[in-house]
Formats: C-alpha cells, sequence, structure tokens
C-alpha cells in the first residue's frame, strides 16, 4: 500500500503544480515552475519501481501527463478497455484503461473524485460506485469483506460495488461507473475539481 | 470545461499581480529563487481567501482538502490543540485496524500543500479566541469533534473501577489526558454499557490474545495492563434489542472471529428476530443474519472445537439499561451493575425501550460506559445547541454567525464511519466555496491570516508545532516501534512531544 501511497503523492505534485503556477515567462513565478517540475521529475523517478510493482503499465511518467490529457497510453489495442465515470455532478467521462487497471487508481489517474481514505485495504467504503446492470453480473462475487464494507456505504445499492475491488478485464469494455451523489449541491458550472 | 478555463485565467492575473504587490517581501523573494522544494509554503497571496480550520481530525482535513482543490486560491491553516495531528484517527481508531489509519497518508498529502499549514500545540479558545480567528480569517471552520462522553446519569458511576469508553479508548490509544487512567483489570467479568463500534473496540481489545496486540501501535504500558489482566468475559449490554444494534458487520464479524473467545449469548433475545429478518434492509439484514447465525446456530465440528478451547467468553445482553452501579461494601469500588429489564414498544429502528420494572443484578469489576461521545462547546460566542450537543448549522454554516462553519461530529452529532465524516466535511466545504463564489462570504478586503495570529501566540508563550515538526515526532515514534515489532511506538505526554519537535 505504500507504493500505491507513492504513486498517488508523486502524481498528485505533478498535477498539483502544472496548475497552480501559471504559465506567464514574464511572471517570476515561471521560474518557480521550473524547479517545481524538476522537483517533480525527480520524485516519479523515485518511485518510479514502486509503480512497476502497482501496475506493469504505468511505464514511464510521460504516460502519465499524456492520459491526464485524455489520450491513451495503450501500446496494444487489444488490451484496451473503455471505461465511463459518471461524476456526482452528471457529466459522462470516457476513459481509455487497460485490461489489469484498477477502478479506484484510474479514477486518481484520471483526476476524477473517487476518494480511496483506506488505500484498497477493504477498511472503508470511499470509493463506492454504481455498475451498470450489462457489467454488474460479469464482476466476480464480492468477497465478504468487501460486502461488510458496502454495508457502510452512503447510499447503497443493488448494483453497489467498491471501485478498488474492480481490476479491468476485456469483458467489462463499456462499463459505467457511477459515483454516488451522497452529496448535496454541485458546481454550477460543472466544474470539477481536480485532486491536489 | 469551458467554466474551468476561466477560472484558471483569473487565477494567473491574481498570481502575477500578487507577486508584483509581494515583490519587496524578504520571505517571498527567498522562496521564489528556491523553488518549491527547498522552500515549502510560500505565501502566494496576500488578498487570497483565508480559512483556518480548528482541529486535525479527519473532519478538519477533509474540510481542507476540499476547499483546496475547490478553489485555486483559498489558503487554510489547520489548528490542533495537541502537538500531534490526525485526531481520533490516531487516538479513537483501534490499534488492530492499521488499514483505516492509511487515511493519514492523503491527510499528509493536504498538510503538506503549498496553501495548507498546520499549527498544533494552539489551544483554540484558551490561545486564541475564535473571536480573534475571525479577525484574522474570511472564514473559521470549526470540526473540533466530540471530546465529551455522554453519562449513564446513574448512582454509582463515579466509584472506581467504572471508566467511560471515551477514556479507556484514550488509555490504550495514548491520548495524553488519558496517560493517568490505568484502569484495574484484575477482575473476571467486565461490562460494557452500549454496543456500538466503539464499545465492540474495548471489548475485542479486553479479550485479543496479546500476540496480536503486541503488533499494533497500542501503548506500552496498556499492553503490559492487558497482558496481566484477568478479564474473561465481557457481555455487552444494549438497552434496545438485536434488530436495534448500533454496531456495524466489520466489527460484530471480528468478535465472532476473535481466536481463543467463544460468543456466550441468551437465545431467547432473539424469538422475535427471525420473522422480521425478511423486511430488513440489506446492511440490517446481513448484521442480524450474522448475529442469529453465531447466538443459535450449532456450529461444525472445526468450530465447535475452537470454542470449546477457548478461553474468553463474550457476548450481548440486550433489553437492559444501567439502574445504578453497586459498591463494594468498603463502598470504594465497583461489584457489579443492576440493570433493568426492558421491553420494546414499536418496531425496527424507530422502536423504544420501555422499562418492565424488574431489574438484574450482574456482577462485575469493571464497567465501561460507551453510550456515546458528546460534543462541548469552545467560546460564547459560538451559538450552541447544548440539547443535540452539536452547532446548530444548515448545511455547515453556523446559524446566525456569518463567517463561521462547522464539519463533522461537532455539525452532526457523534456518530458514523469516515465515509460519513468525508461526506459531511466535504459539505461544510462545498458550503464554504459557494459563499465565497456567491460573495455571501466578503473575501475583498484582505486578512492576515496566519501572520497575525502568530504574532498574537508568541506575545501569550505559544509556540505553535509545524507539520515538519510533527514528521519528526513521527519518525522517532516509528523507529521506537520498530525495536519492539510494532508499527510505532506513540509518545505519551505533550512534554515529550513537544521535546522532540523542537529539538
Amino acid at each position: 500500500m505504500a507504493a500505491s501511497a507513492a504513486v498517488r503523492s508523486s502524481m498528485g505534485l505533478t498535477l498539483r503544480l502544472s496548475r497552480v503556477i501559471p504559465d506567464c515567462s514574464t511572471c517570476p513565478l515561471f521560474r518557480l515552475k521550473c524547479n517545481a517540475k524538476n522537483a517533480a521529475n525527480l520524485q516519479r523517478k523515485g518511485s518510479f519501481d514502486s509503480f512497476r510493482t502497482i501496475n506493469r503499465h504505468l511505464q514511464t511518467s510521460i504516460g502519465l501527463y499524456h492520459s491526464e490529457e485524455g489520450s491513451s497510453n495503450a501500446e496494444d489495442p487489444e488490451d484496451v478497455v473503455n471505461v465511463v465515470y459518471i461524476d456526482r455532478s452528471g457529466q459522462r467521462i470516457p476513459v481509455k484503461a487497460k485490461v489489469g487497471d484498477n477502478v479506484l487508481y484510474l479514477a486518481h489517474k484520471h483526476g476524477i473524485d473517487l476518494e480511496g481514505a483506506c488505500e484498497a485495504s477493504l477498511a472503508c467504503s470511499t470509493c463506492h460506485v454504481y455498475v451498470s446492470a450489462a457489467h454488474f453480473d460479469k464482476l466476480p462475487e464480492p468477497e465478504e469483506r468487501e460486502d461488510d464494507m458496502l454495508d457502510m456505504a452512503p447510499m447503497l445499492q443493488e448494483n453497489s460495488r467498491l471501485g478498488c475491488q474492480i481490476i479491468l478485464t476485456p469483458e467489462l469494455d463499456g462499463i459505467e461507473l457511477t459515483l454516488p451523489k451522497v452529496t448535496r449541491n454541485f458546481y454550477v458550472d460543472g466544474h470539477v475539481p481536480k485532486p491536489h | 470545461m469551458e467554466g474551468t478555463n476561466k477560472f484558471i485565467l483569473n487565477h494567473e492575473h491574481r498570481h502575477c499581480g500578487t507577486l508584483i504587490v509581494n515583490a519587496g517581501f524578504p520571505r517571498t523573494v527567498v522562496a521564489v529563487t528556491q523553488g518549491i522544494g527547498a522552500c515549502g509554503k510560500a505565501s502566494l497571496s496576500s488578498c487570497s481567501p483565508k480559512v483556518c480550520i480548528v482541529g486535525s481530525g479527519p473532519a478538519g482535513f477533509y474540510t481542507a482538502q476540499h476547499l483546496i482543490k475547490a478553489r485555486q486560491d483559498v489558503e487554510v491553516d489547520i489548528y490542533e490543540r495537541l502537538p500531534v495531528p490526525f485526531g481520533l484517527v490516531r487516538f479513537g481508531v483501534a490499534p488492530d485496524h492499521p488499514e483505516v489509519k492509511n487515511v493519514i497518508n492523503t491527510f499528509t498529502q493536504t498538510a503538506k500543500h503549498s496553501r495548507c499549514s498546520f499549527y498544533g500545540n494552539v489551544n483554540v479558545g484558551k490561545n486564541v479566541s475564535i473571536t480573534e480567528l475571525q479577525q484574522a480569517y474570511h472564514a473559521v471552520v470549526l470540526s473540533y469533534g466530540a471530546e465529551g462522553n455522554r453519562s449513564m446519569g446513574v448512582p454509582g458511576e463515579d466509584l472506581a473501577g467504572v471508566y467511560s469508553a471515551k477514556d479507556f479508548v484514550g488509555w490504550y490509544n495514548g491520548l495524553p489526558s488519558c496517560r493517568e487512567l490505568s484502569p484495574d483489570l484484575s477482575c473476571e467479568t467486565a461490562v460494557i454499557l452500549g454496543q456500538g463500534n466503539v464499545a465492540l473496540d474495548v471489548a475485542r481489545i479486553l479479550l485479543s490474545p496479546i500476540d496480536i496486540l503486541k503488533k499494533t501501535d497500542i501503548t506500552q504500558p496498556a499492553l503490559e495492563a492487558l497482558a496481566e489482566s484477568q478479564v474473561r468475559r465481557v457481555l455487552i449490554v444494549g438497552r434496545r434489542g438485536p434488530i436495534q444494534i448500533a454496531c456495524t458487520i466489520k466489527e460484530l464479524r471480528e468478535m465472532v472471529n476473535l481466536p481463543d473467545t467463544r460468543p456466550d449469548m441468551v437465545a431467547a433475545d432473539f424469538d422475535a428476530v427471525k420473522e422480521a429478518l425478511k423486511d430488513l434492509p440489506r446492511p440490517r439484514k446481513r448484521l442480524t443474519e450474522l448475529m442469529l447465525k453465531t447466538a443459535l446456530e450449532v456450529p461444525g465440528e472445526k468450530e465447535q472445537e475452537r470454542r470449546s478451547k477457548a478461553s474468553r467468553t463474550w457476548g450481548f445482553r440486550f433489553f437492559r439499561s444501567p439502574v445504578e452501579v453497586l459498591a463494594e461494601p468498603s463502598h470504594s469500588r465497583i461489584a457489579g451493575i443492576r440493570l433493568a429489564i426492558n421491553k420494546l414498544e414499536g418496531s425496527g429502528e424507530g422502536a423504544h425501550a420501555v422499562l418492565t420494572g424488574e431489574v438484574e443484578d450482574v456482577s462485575c469489576g469493571l464497567v465501561v460506559s460507551s453510550i456515546g461521545y458528546k460534543s462541548l462547546p469552545i467560546d460564547p460566542s459560538v451559538p450552541f445547541d447544548s440539547r443535540k450537543a452539536i452547532i446548530p448549522n444548515t448545511m455547515g454554516r453556523v446559524k446566525q454567525a456569518a463567517g463561521l462553519y462547522c464539519s463533522g461530529w461537532l455539525k452532526t452529532g457523534p456518530t458514523g464511519v469516515i465515509a460519513t465524516t468525508m461526506n459531511n466535511s466535504f459539505d461544510t466545504a462545498r458550503s464554504l466555496v459557494e459563499d465565497m463564489d456567491s460573495g455571501t462570504l466578503d473575501v475583498s478586503a484582505a486578512k492576515p491570516g496566519s501572520q497575525s495570529i502568530s504574532a498574537l501566540l508568541e506575545k501569550r508563550g505559544v509556540k505553535p508545532v509545524t507539520f515538519s515538526d510533527w514528521e519528526k515526532i513521527d519518525n522517532v515514534e516509528m523507529k521506537k516501534g520498530e525495536s519492539s515489532g510494532k508499527p510505532r511506538e506513540k509518545l505519551l505526554t505533550v512534554e515529550e512531544m513537544l521535546h522532540v519537535a523542537w529539538t
């Protein structure tokens, strides 16, 4: 789990810096951005080994950047799994993923607001999603511990699963994952905040 | 997406503008030339909205996390009374639930964010007032939780041998104020009043084989006391029936599977339960089924053998309310507890317990009352509903107090798991962001934020603990734990924590 935390933190830092700091070369902060980029690169290098253990498809940090912009980092088209996240404001976010991807970490990779408080150790229900009917039965039965955690999830439905327990397979191509609207109000302009 | 772009554009202007304004301050210049890696937190803007959060438990951190995400300009300062962050994740979550504590990694990311600062060792309400915080910040979010406990209100509850679950949990989790509790575990039977997850945590810690506990971050004094404990039987008492039980299935299953223990239930308590089962919603149904199975089913051979070998027992006692804690003839400590026998009126979640007039005495040497936590008021200037023990609020906005917000247990009352607190805190953050966006909360005038509060604290002789100070404590604790095969050996006094933080 430490490895996954490292992945998250290194990604988080990169995203954060590239977003927060303006892209204007006349602004003295530009220099800060360059430094920050270097720092981020260093950190990514540091966590590269743990990357590979988590997901063999995540080969380079470049890939991460690209996937952020919505393009696929898939090399073998047979490995591609199309996934649509439907966020809490109802917006559809199509994502090209790969066989073996974990739905929780895939969401993080694409800036989708799915928490994972316990980091996929089946001790919380913060990555609760609804699974499209056509794909729900294609998932392996949840283990008892997942069911126990789902019982604590706000807005539990028949098609509820924990995102951290869904590993993409070719049969899951086209799967739609809806984030429960557990919260009461949304951004009027459909603005989706990125994870920091 | 259009909205997002517009937002970023505005934002760039703000940053460039800010820098010019700030260019004269030596600290900012240093920060820029050294880059983020070297300087850590640079105050990006003196006119950015400044929010302070009181309390660094899950509610505080989740509120901060969402604020930082939702507005690219907001700066958040988190104030904490103790030198160490994370509240109940550190002092409440059971030591044998390390997975739950993984959430600390996300909180740490938030704390290390360039627009977030942690100020530990600052007692809001004592070292600095809410009014002073409101002058320094555009908004103040109260998320200091529920540090009090509901009392049973029965004679004898002050006798030696009676503890609140809050203190008992604080003791085995290293809460400095509970260090001296040293509960007497020399009796055979312990009675826990209440059947929520905290009650089950206490029962599990009392009955767990020491070999399991010694691999957790339970405190060394607690570990030693539990190793010597004579407690062999734990009764978990609730005023209503099995269908109303407050714990969740994970905690119940842990009891069922706890090595070297066997369940000891009263079959008659489950008489009406089977018929009610089919109409229950799924979580309640699965929980009740597990209870029924544990209480009534004849176990398989393997389980039977396990149970017969077990040296300790646990069981629920339903339909009972405490009437009086009974003292030994010397009156110095407890000998037992008198329970009133209840019957239920109504059905399902809404059923309530009614006294039958009958009572029953149970002998025991330890009573832990786990009937709920309770929030306490912090300052006379902050509205407080003392009946509900919460701050009266509308979606996190404190009623009749502009610029004041609340989240976590202080907002809703002390119930729910981490997911509940997370949603509740995100909601409060959304309310705050809405108010900033709409202008309901005026953030146009610059506020000094931590600058003025730090000056105040310095004048008052209070030195805050920064997040990097905490990381020193963290390292020391982990190193200490390593030598004894534990993930962490917590420092047990504020003095020790401060010593490590500042050397």
